[in-house]
């Protein structure tokens, strides 16, 4: 472990972790206008103009499958002749790993993808560049998104977004998707990245270079897209309405639209102070989620 | 004291079509005086508030002269001040110097200036124009609705009662504590020829006496005037006074054996004792004095006022009762002044001073010795602090477990909702299974690496859309939310539009107080306000209209959308003010068919 004293402080030097979301179910949906190897192709230039930016700057690329996570690239490690090379390499056969792994040939509805897993690598490798190498370069993690929200990984994915909060670790997100994702909006906001969903997906290199190119330092000089509102509100857990108000479940907080006897979701009793319990009475509260 | 007197610069008129004499009016409480500045004017007025009968004045206005008319037996008296706030101020003062002179006025004008309908006394009005003074705002909506004619004075108040309580309560919170002196302080004069010693005594000083010194005060319930005279009995206190001042510990025990009488002023204070007892026994028992000695100075050799006890350690316990420290009495004292003055210190008859202060502390006894339930409290306090762990059984800490059943119903929830929100965008069902998929994105690989990369890898004429896109919508976002989230959308605002709509919406809901606290109709009069108030109202909408349409452009949205929430609050008025026309309505031909 080099100590902290030898390590190069820069301002400009990136560390850029991109996540690409290798979800086949959504590539190979007539939603996406963009094939997924026009796609790559504006990715990799992307990559490359990353890496021309400043000769220190160090790209890794994570992909985000169905069924697993896995590093496909690394510019640190490896010849710099054969970049594009061995990055589709390992991206194939992270795919033909991904698929060994799939068990569930259903594919009735386009499953999403793990999101939270490719975050967790992306930060536990930031964490290791911080710990190891003489170069503390400035981390940003930038989000290819497609497919949407697994509501199984809220928890996860939450976590991640947390810690590279705690950690700076800014999440840039550019959701090709056809919706807005509610996690990588609010991923985006707690962070200080920036959250687009380009309108002109043929254009996607346009907008990779224009938004998310610059480093940290010089993004404070910019004017960058902010998000026009993140929606913060809640749903019920009744009827799965987006509500302004509510009751909340004093126990685990959860949210109902109108008043329960019980909480569906703990079984507290609302109303009826515990006898063995003093001290905390359920009580509901109306309140403001906004 | 600025009201004894007012000076104004007035113009002297002897009706309203007259230009007048220029001059300089002076009130006092009793008369006013009118001197023309020209000296050789032959208008000259001094004439006392007593002959004059009432007051007039005319409705402010912008263009309107400032006209002040006080009606006489003979004729009248015609003012013109140079501004309303001039002419304010000496209706005001007017109005209170006819009232004070005693001389009913009579309500001979029939626009009864609203201060004087209520014979308000001169220190509410002080304080009514003193309140208005302080609060800018409050006098804008006074202006704007009491003189405008639309509430009435008391109504203004009624709803500020708070206000003027407020003052009210506080001027008479102030009360003249004890002195900080100490009685014995006092020294005995004496005129030096015969052996005699004088003490002058005060109604003050009694009540300190009796205050701090219970004894005293149940002695003189006791004696006076059964036993012995007033006289005799302060002279015996002071006597024991004396004796304590000459520390002669001996001779005072002496005197006190005695005269059975004297002895209860040298024998030490039995109710304090026990009153002190009380005190120790409410001390918290978890209190470590051992961790405050260091604060004490006592122990320090030479410190200290009480330790001349060593030097009459060999004073047998015989005379312990006749020892009164130094220290004691500034204890007492203290403890008595901070106290404050209980009673009230008028009461000059010293009798009923110590009636009085006896009763009191009964009273606090009692309150004391009811209060069981104090006691059960420091008892179960000492248990607590004072516990012995290892004799405790263990306590588990009150915990009920949080049982979640499936986390996914919320999550599942959620992944619903968001389809429910954009039905247009659900994605159309790709048809290919898993593995085709996964075929798919793989040809898509190997395309791109027989291929390379496209070229060029963004068309010129997209480029320049994104761009156009891109700095649109930065534009845009950047105008509508502001920099700063946290500057509001008023302070956007020009400050003259900002102003105006501060000052309707505080009127607005001045008005709206008023209406609505006048529901349910059950008087004329409060039907008579209702209708004033909503006129008033009424005449707001066209306002709100107009700032709505002078506001600029860009800020128009805005304003509209601040100026919704004052409308909606009127429409709700005017709502429930047709409704409850109509019912009233109902009613009124119902009545005489249910009747017939």
């Amino acid at each position: 472990m080099t100590p902290v004293s030898s390590k190069q402080y820069t301002d400009d030097v990136s560390l850029l972790v991109v996540l690409i979301d290798t979800n086949p179910l959504f590539w190979s949906s007539s939603a996406v206008p963009l094939s997924f190897s026009k796609f790559l192709s504006q990715v990799i230039s992307f990559l490359n103009s990353i890496l021309l930016l400043n000769q220190l700057n160090q790209v890794m690329v994570i992909a985000t499958g169905l069924n697993s996570c896995g590093y496909v690239y690394d510019s640190s490690s490896g010849s710099t002749n054969h970049r594009v090379e061995t990055l589709l390499q390992k991206l194939e056969e992270f795919v033909v790993k991904d698929e060994e792994l799939n068990k569930d040939d259903s594919a009735d509805e386009i499953g999403s993808s793990l999101l939270s897993g490719s975050l967790s690598m992306a930060l536990c490798y930031i964490q290791r560049v911080f710990r190891s190498g003489s170069l503390h370069p400035q981390p940003r993690i930038l989000c290819m998104h497609g497919s949407q929200d697994g509501p199984g990984q809220y928890v996860a994915i939450m976590n991640s977004i947390f810690s590279a909060q705690r950690s700076m670790v800014p999440i840039d997100s550019c959701v090709i998707g056809s919706q807005h994702s509610a996690f990588l909006q609010q991923a985006s906001y707690i962070t200080g990245g920036v959250y687009l969903k380009p309108q002109q997906l043929d254009g996607l290199f346009q907008y990779l270079t224009t938004v998310f190119a610059t480093d940290l330092h010089s993004r404070s000089f910019l004017q960058l897209p902010k998000p026009t509102g993140v929606d913060f509100r809640a749903s019920c857990f009744c009827h799965k309405n987006t509500i302004d108000m509510g009751y909340i479940c004093s126990v685990c907080l959860s949210i109902f639209c109108k008043h329960h006897k019980k909480c569906s979701t703990c079984g507290s009793a609302f109303g009826q102070p515990q006898t063995s319990v003093p001290t905390s009475s359920q009580k509901r509260k109306a309140l403001n989620l906004n | 004291m600025t009201d004894a007197q007012v000076v104004k610069r007035v113009k002297c008129k002897s009706s309203v079509k007259d230009p007048g004499v220029r001059g300089i009016l002076k009130m006092t409480r009793e008369r006013f005086v009118f001197m023309p500045n020209d000296p050789s004017s032959s208008i000259k007025h001094n004439v006392e508030f007593r002959l004059i009968k009432g007051h007039k004045s005319s409705k402010e206005g912008s263009n309107r002269p400032a006209l002040l008319n006080l009606t006489h037996d003979q004729g009248n008296y015609i003012f013109e001040f140079e501004n309303f706030p001039d002419r304010e101020l000496c209706r005001d003062f007017v109005a209170k110097a006819i009232t004070s002179s005693g001389e009913a006025g009579g309500p001979t004008s029939e626009k009864t200036v609203p201060h004087k309908d209520e014979q308000l006394s001169s220190a509410e009005m002080e304080r009514r124009i003193k309140l208005l003074q302080e609060d800018s705002e409050l006098q804008k909506l006074h202006k704007q609705f009491v003189i405008g004619g639309v509430l009435s004075e008391t109504e203004f108040w009624a709803t500020r009662k708070k206000l003027l309580d407020v003052n009210d309560s506080r001027r008479a919170k102030q009360r003249v504590g004890l002195k900080s002196d100490m009685i014995f302080n006092v020294k005995p004069s004496s005129d030096g020829q015969s052996n005699r010693v004088t003490f002058n005594l005060t109604p003050e000083m009694i009540h300190q006496i009796f205050a701090e010194k219970p004894a005293v005060r149940q002695a003189y319930i006791n004696f006076v005037p059964n036993k012995m005279s007033e006289k005799d009995f302060w002279t015996k206190y002071w006597r024991a006074q004396y004796l304590h001042s000459t520390k002669n510990i001996i001779a005072a025990a002496a005197e006190a054996a005695e005269d059975e009488e004297l002895g209860v002023f040298l024998r030490q204070d039995a109710i304090l004792a026990s009153e002190i007892r009380q005190k120790i026994r409410k001390v918290d028992p978890t209190l470590d004095m051992n961790a405050d000695e260091g604060d004490d100075y006592t122990h320090i050799p030479g410190h200290g006022l009480a330790n001349n006890e060593d030097v009459k350690d060999e004073l047998e316990a015989q005379y312990e009762p006749y020892k009164r420290s130094f220290l004691q009495d500034i204890n007492r004292h203290a403890a008595v002044v901070l106290e404050g003055r209980t009673i009230d210190a008028e009461t000059r008859d010293t009798r009923s001073v110590a009636e009085a202060l006896a009763s009191l502390k009964r009273v606090e006894l009692a309150k004391e010795a009811s209060d069981d339930n104090a006691h059960q409290e420091s008892l179960d306090r000492v248990t607590r602090m004072a516990e012995i762990e290892d004799l405790q059984a263990p306590r588990d800490p009150p915990v009920a477990p949080l049982c979640i059943k499936d986390p996914r119903d919320y999550f599942n929830s959620q992944q619903v909702n968001a389809l429910n929100q954009l039905p247009g965008t659900i994605q159309v069902e790709s048809r290919l299974s898993t593995s085709e998929a996964y075929g798919s994105l793989r040809a898509y690989i190997s395309e791109i690496r027989t291929v390379g990369l496209s070229d060029p890898i963004v068309r010129p004429v997209v480029a320049f859309k994104v761009f156009n896109s891109l700095t649109q919508s930065i534009s845009s976002s950047k105008y509508q939310l502001g920099k700063n989230p946290h500057e509001s959308i008023l302070d956007t605002l020009p400050s003259v539009t900002k102003d105006e709509l501060l000052l309707h919406w505080t009127s607005i809901q001045e008005l709206l107080k008023h209406f609505w606290s006048s529901y349910p109709i059950t008087t004329s009069s409060l039907y008579a306000k209702v209708s004033r108030l909503k006129d008033a109202m009424s005449q707001i909408y066209p306002k709100l209209q107009e700032i709505k349409e002078s506001a600029r452009s860009d800020s128009r949205h805005q304003v509209s959308l601040l100026v919704q929430p004052m409308v909606q609050a009127l429409d709700a008025a005017f709502t429930h003010y047709e409704q409850d026309q109509q019912k009233r309505y109902a009613k009124s031909v119902e009545k005489p068919n249910g009747y017939a």
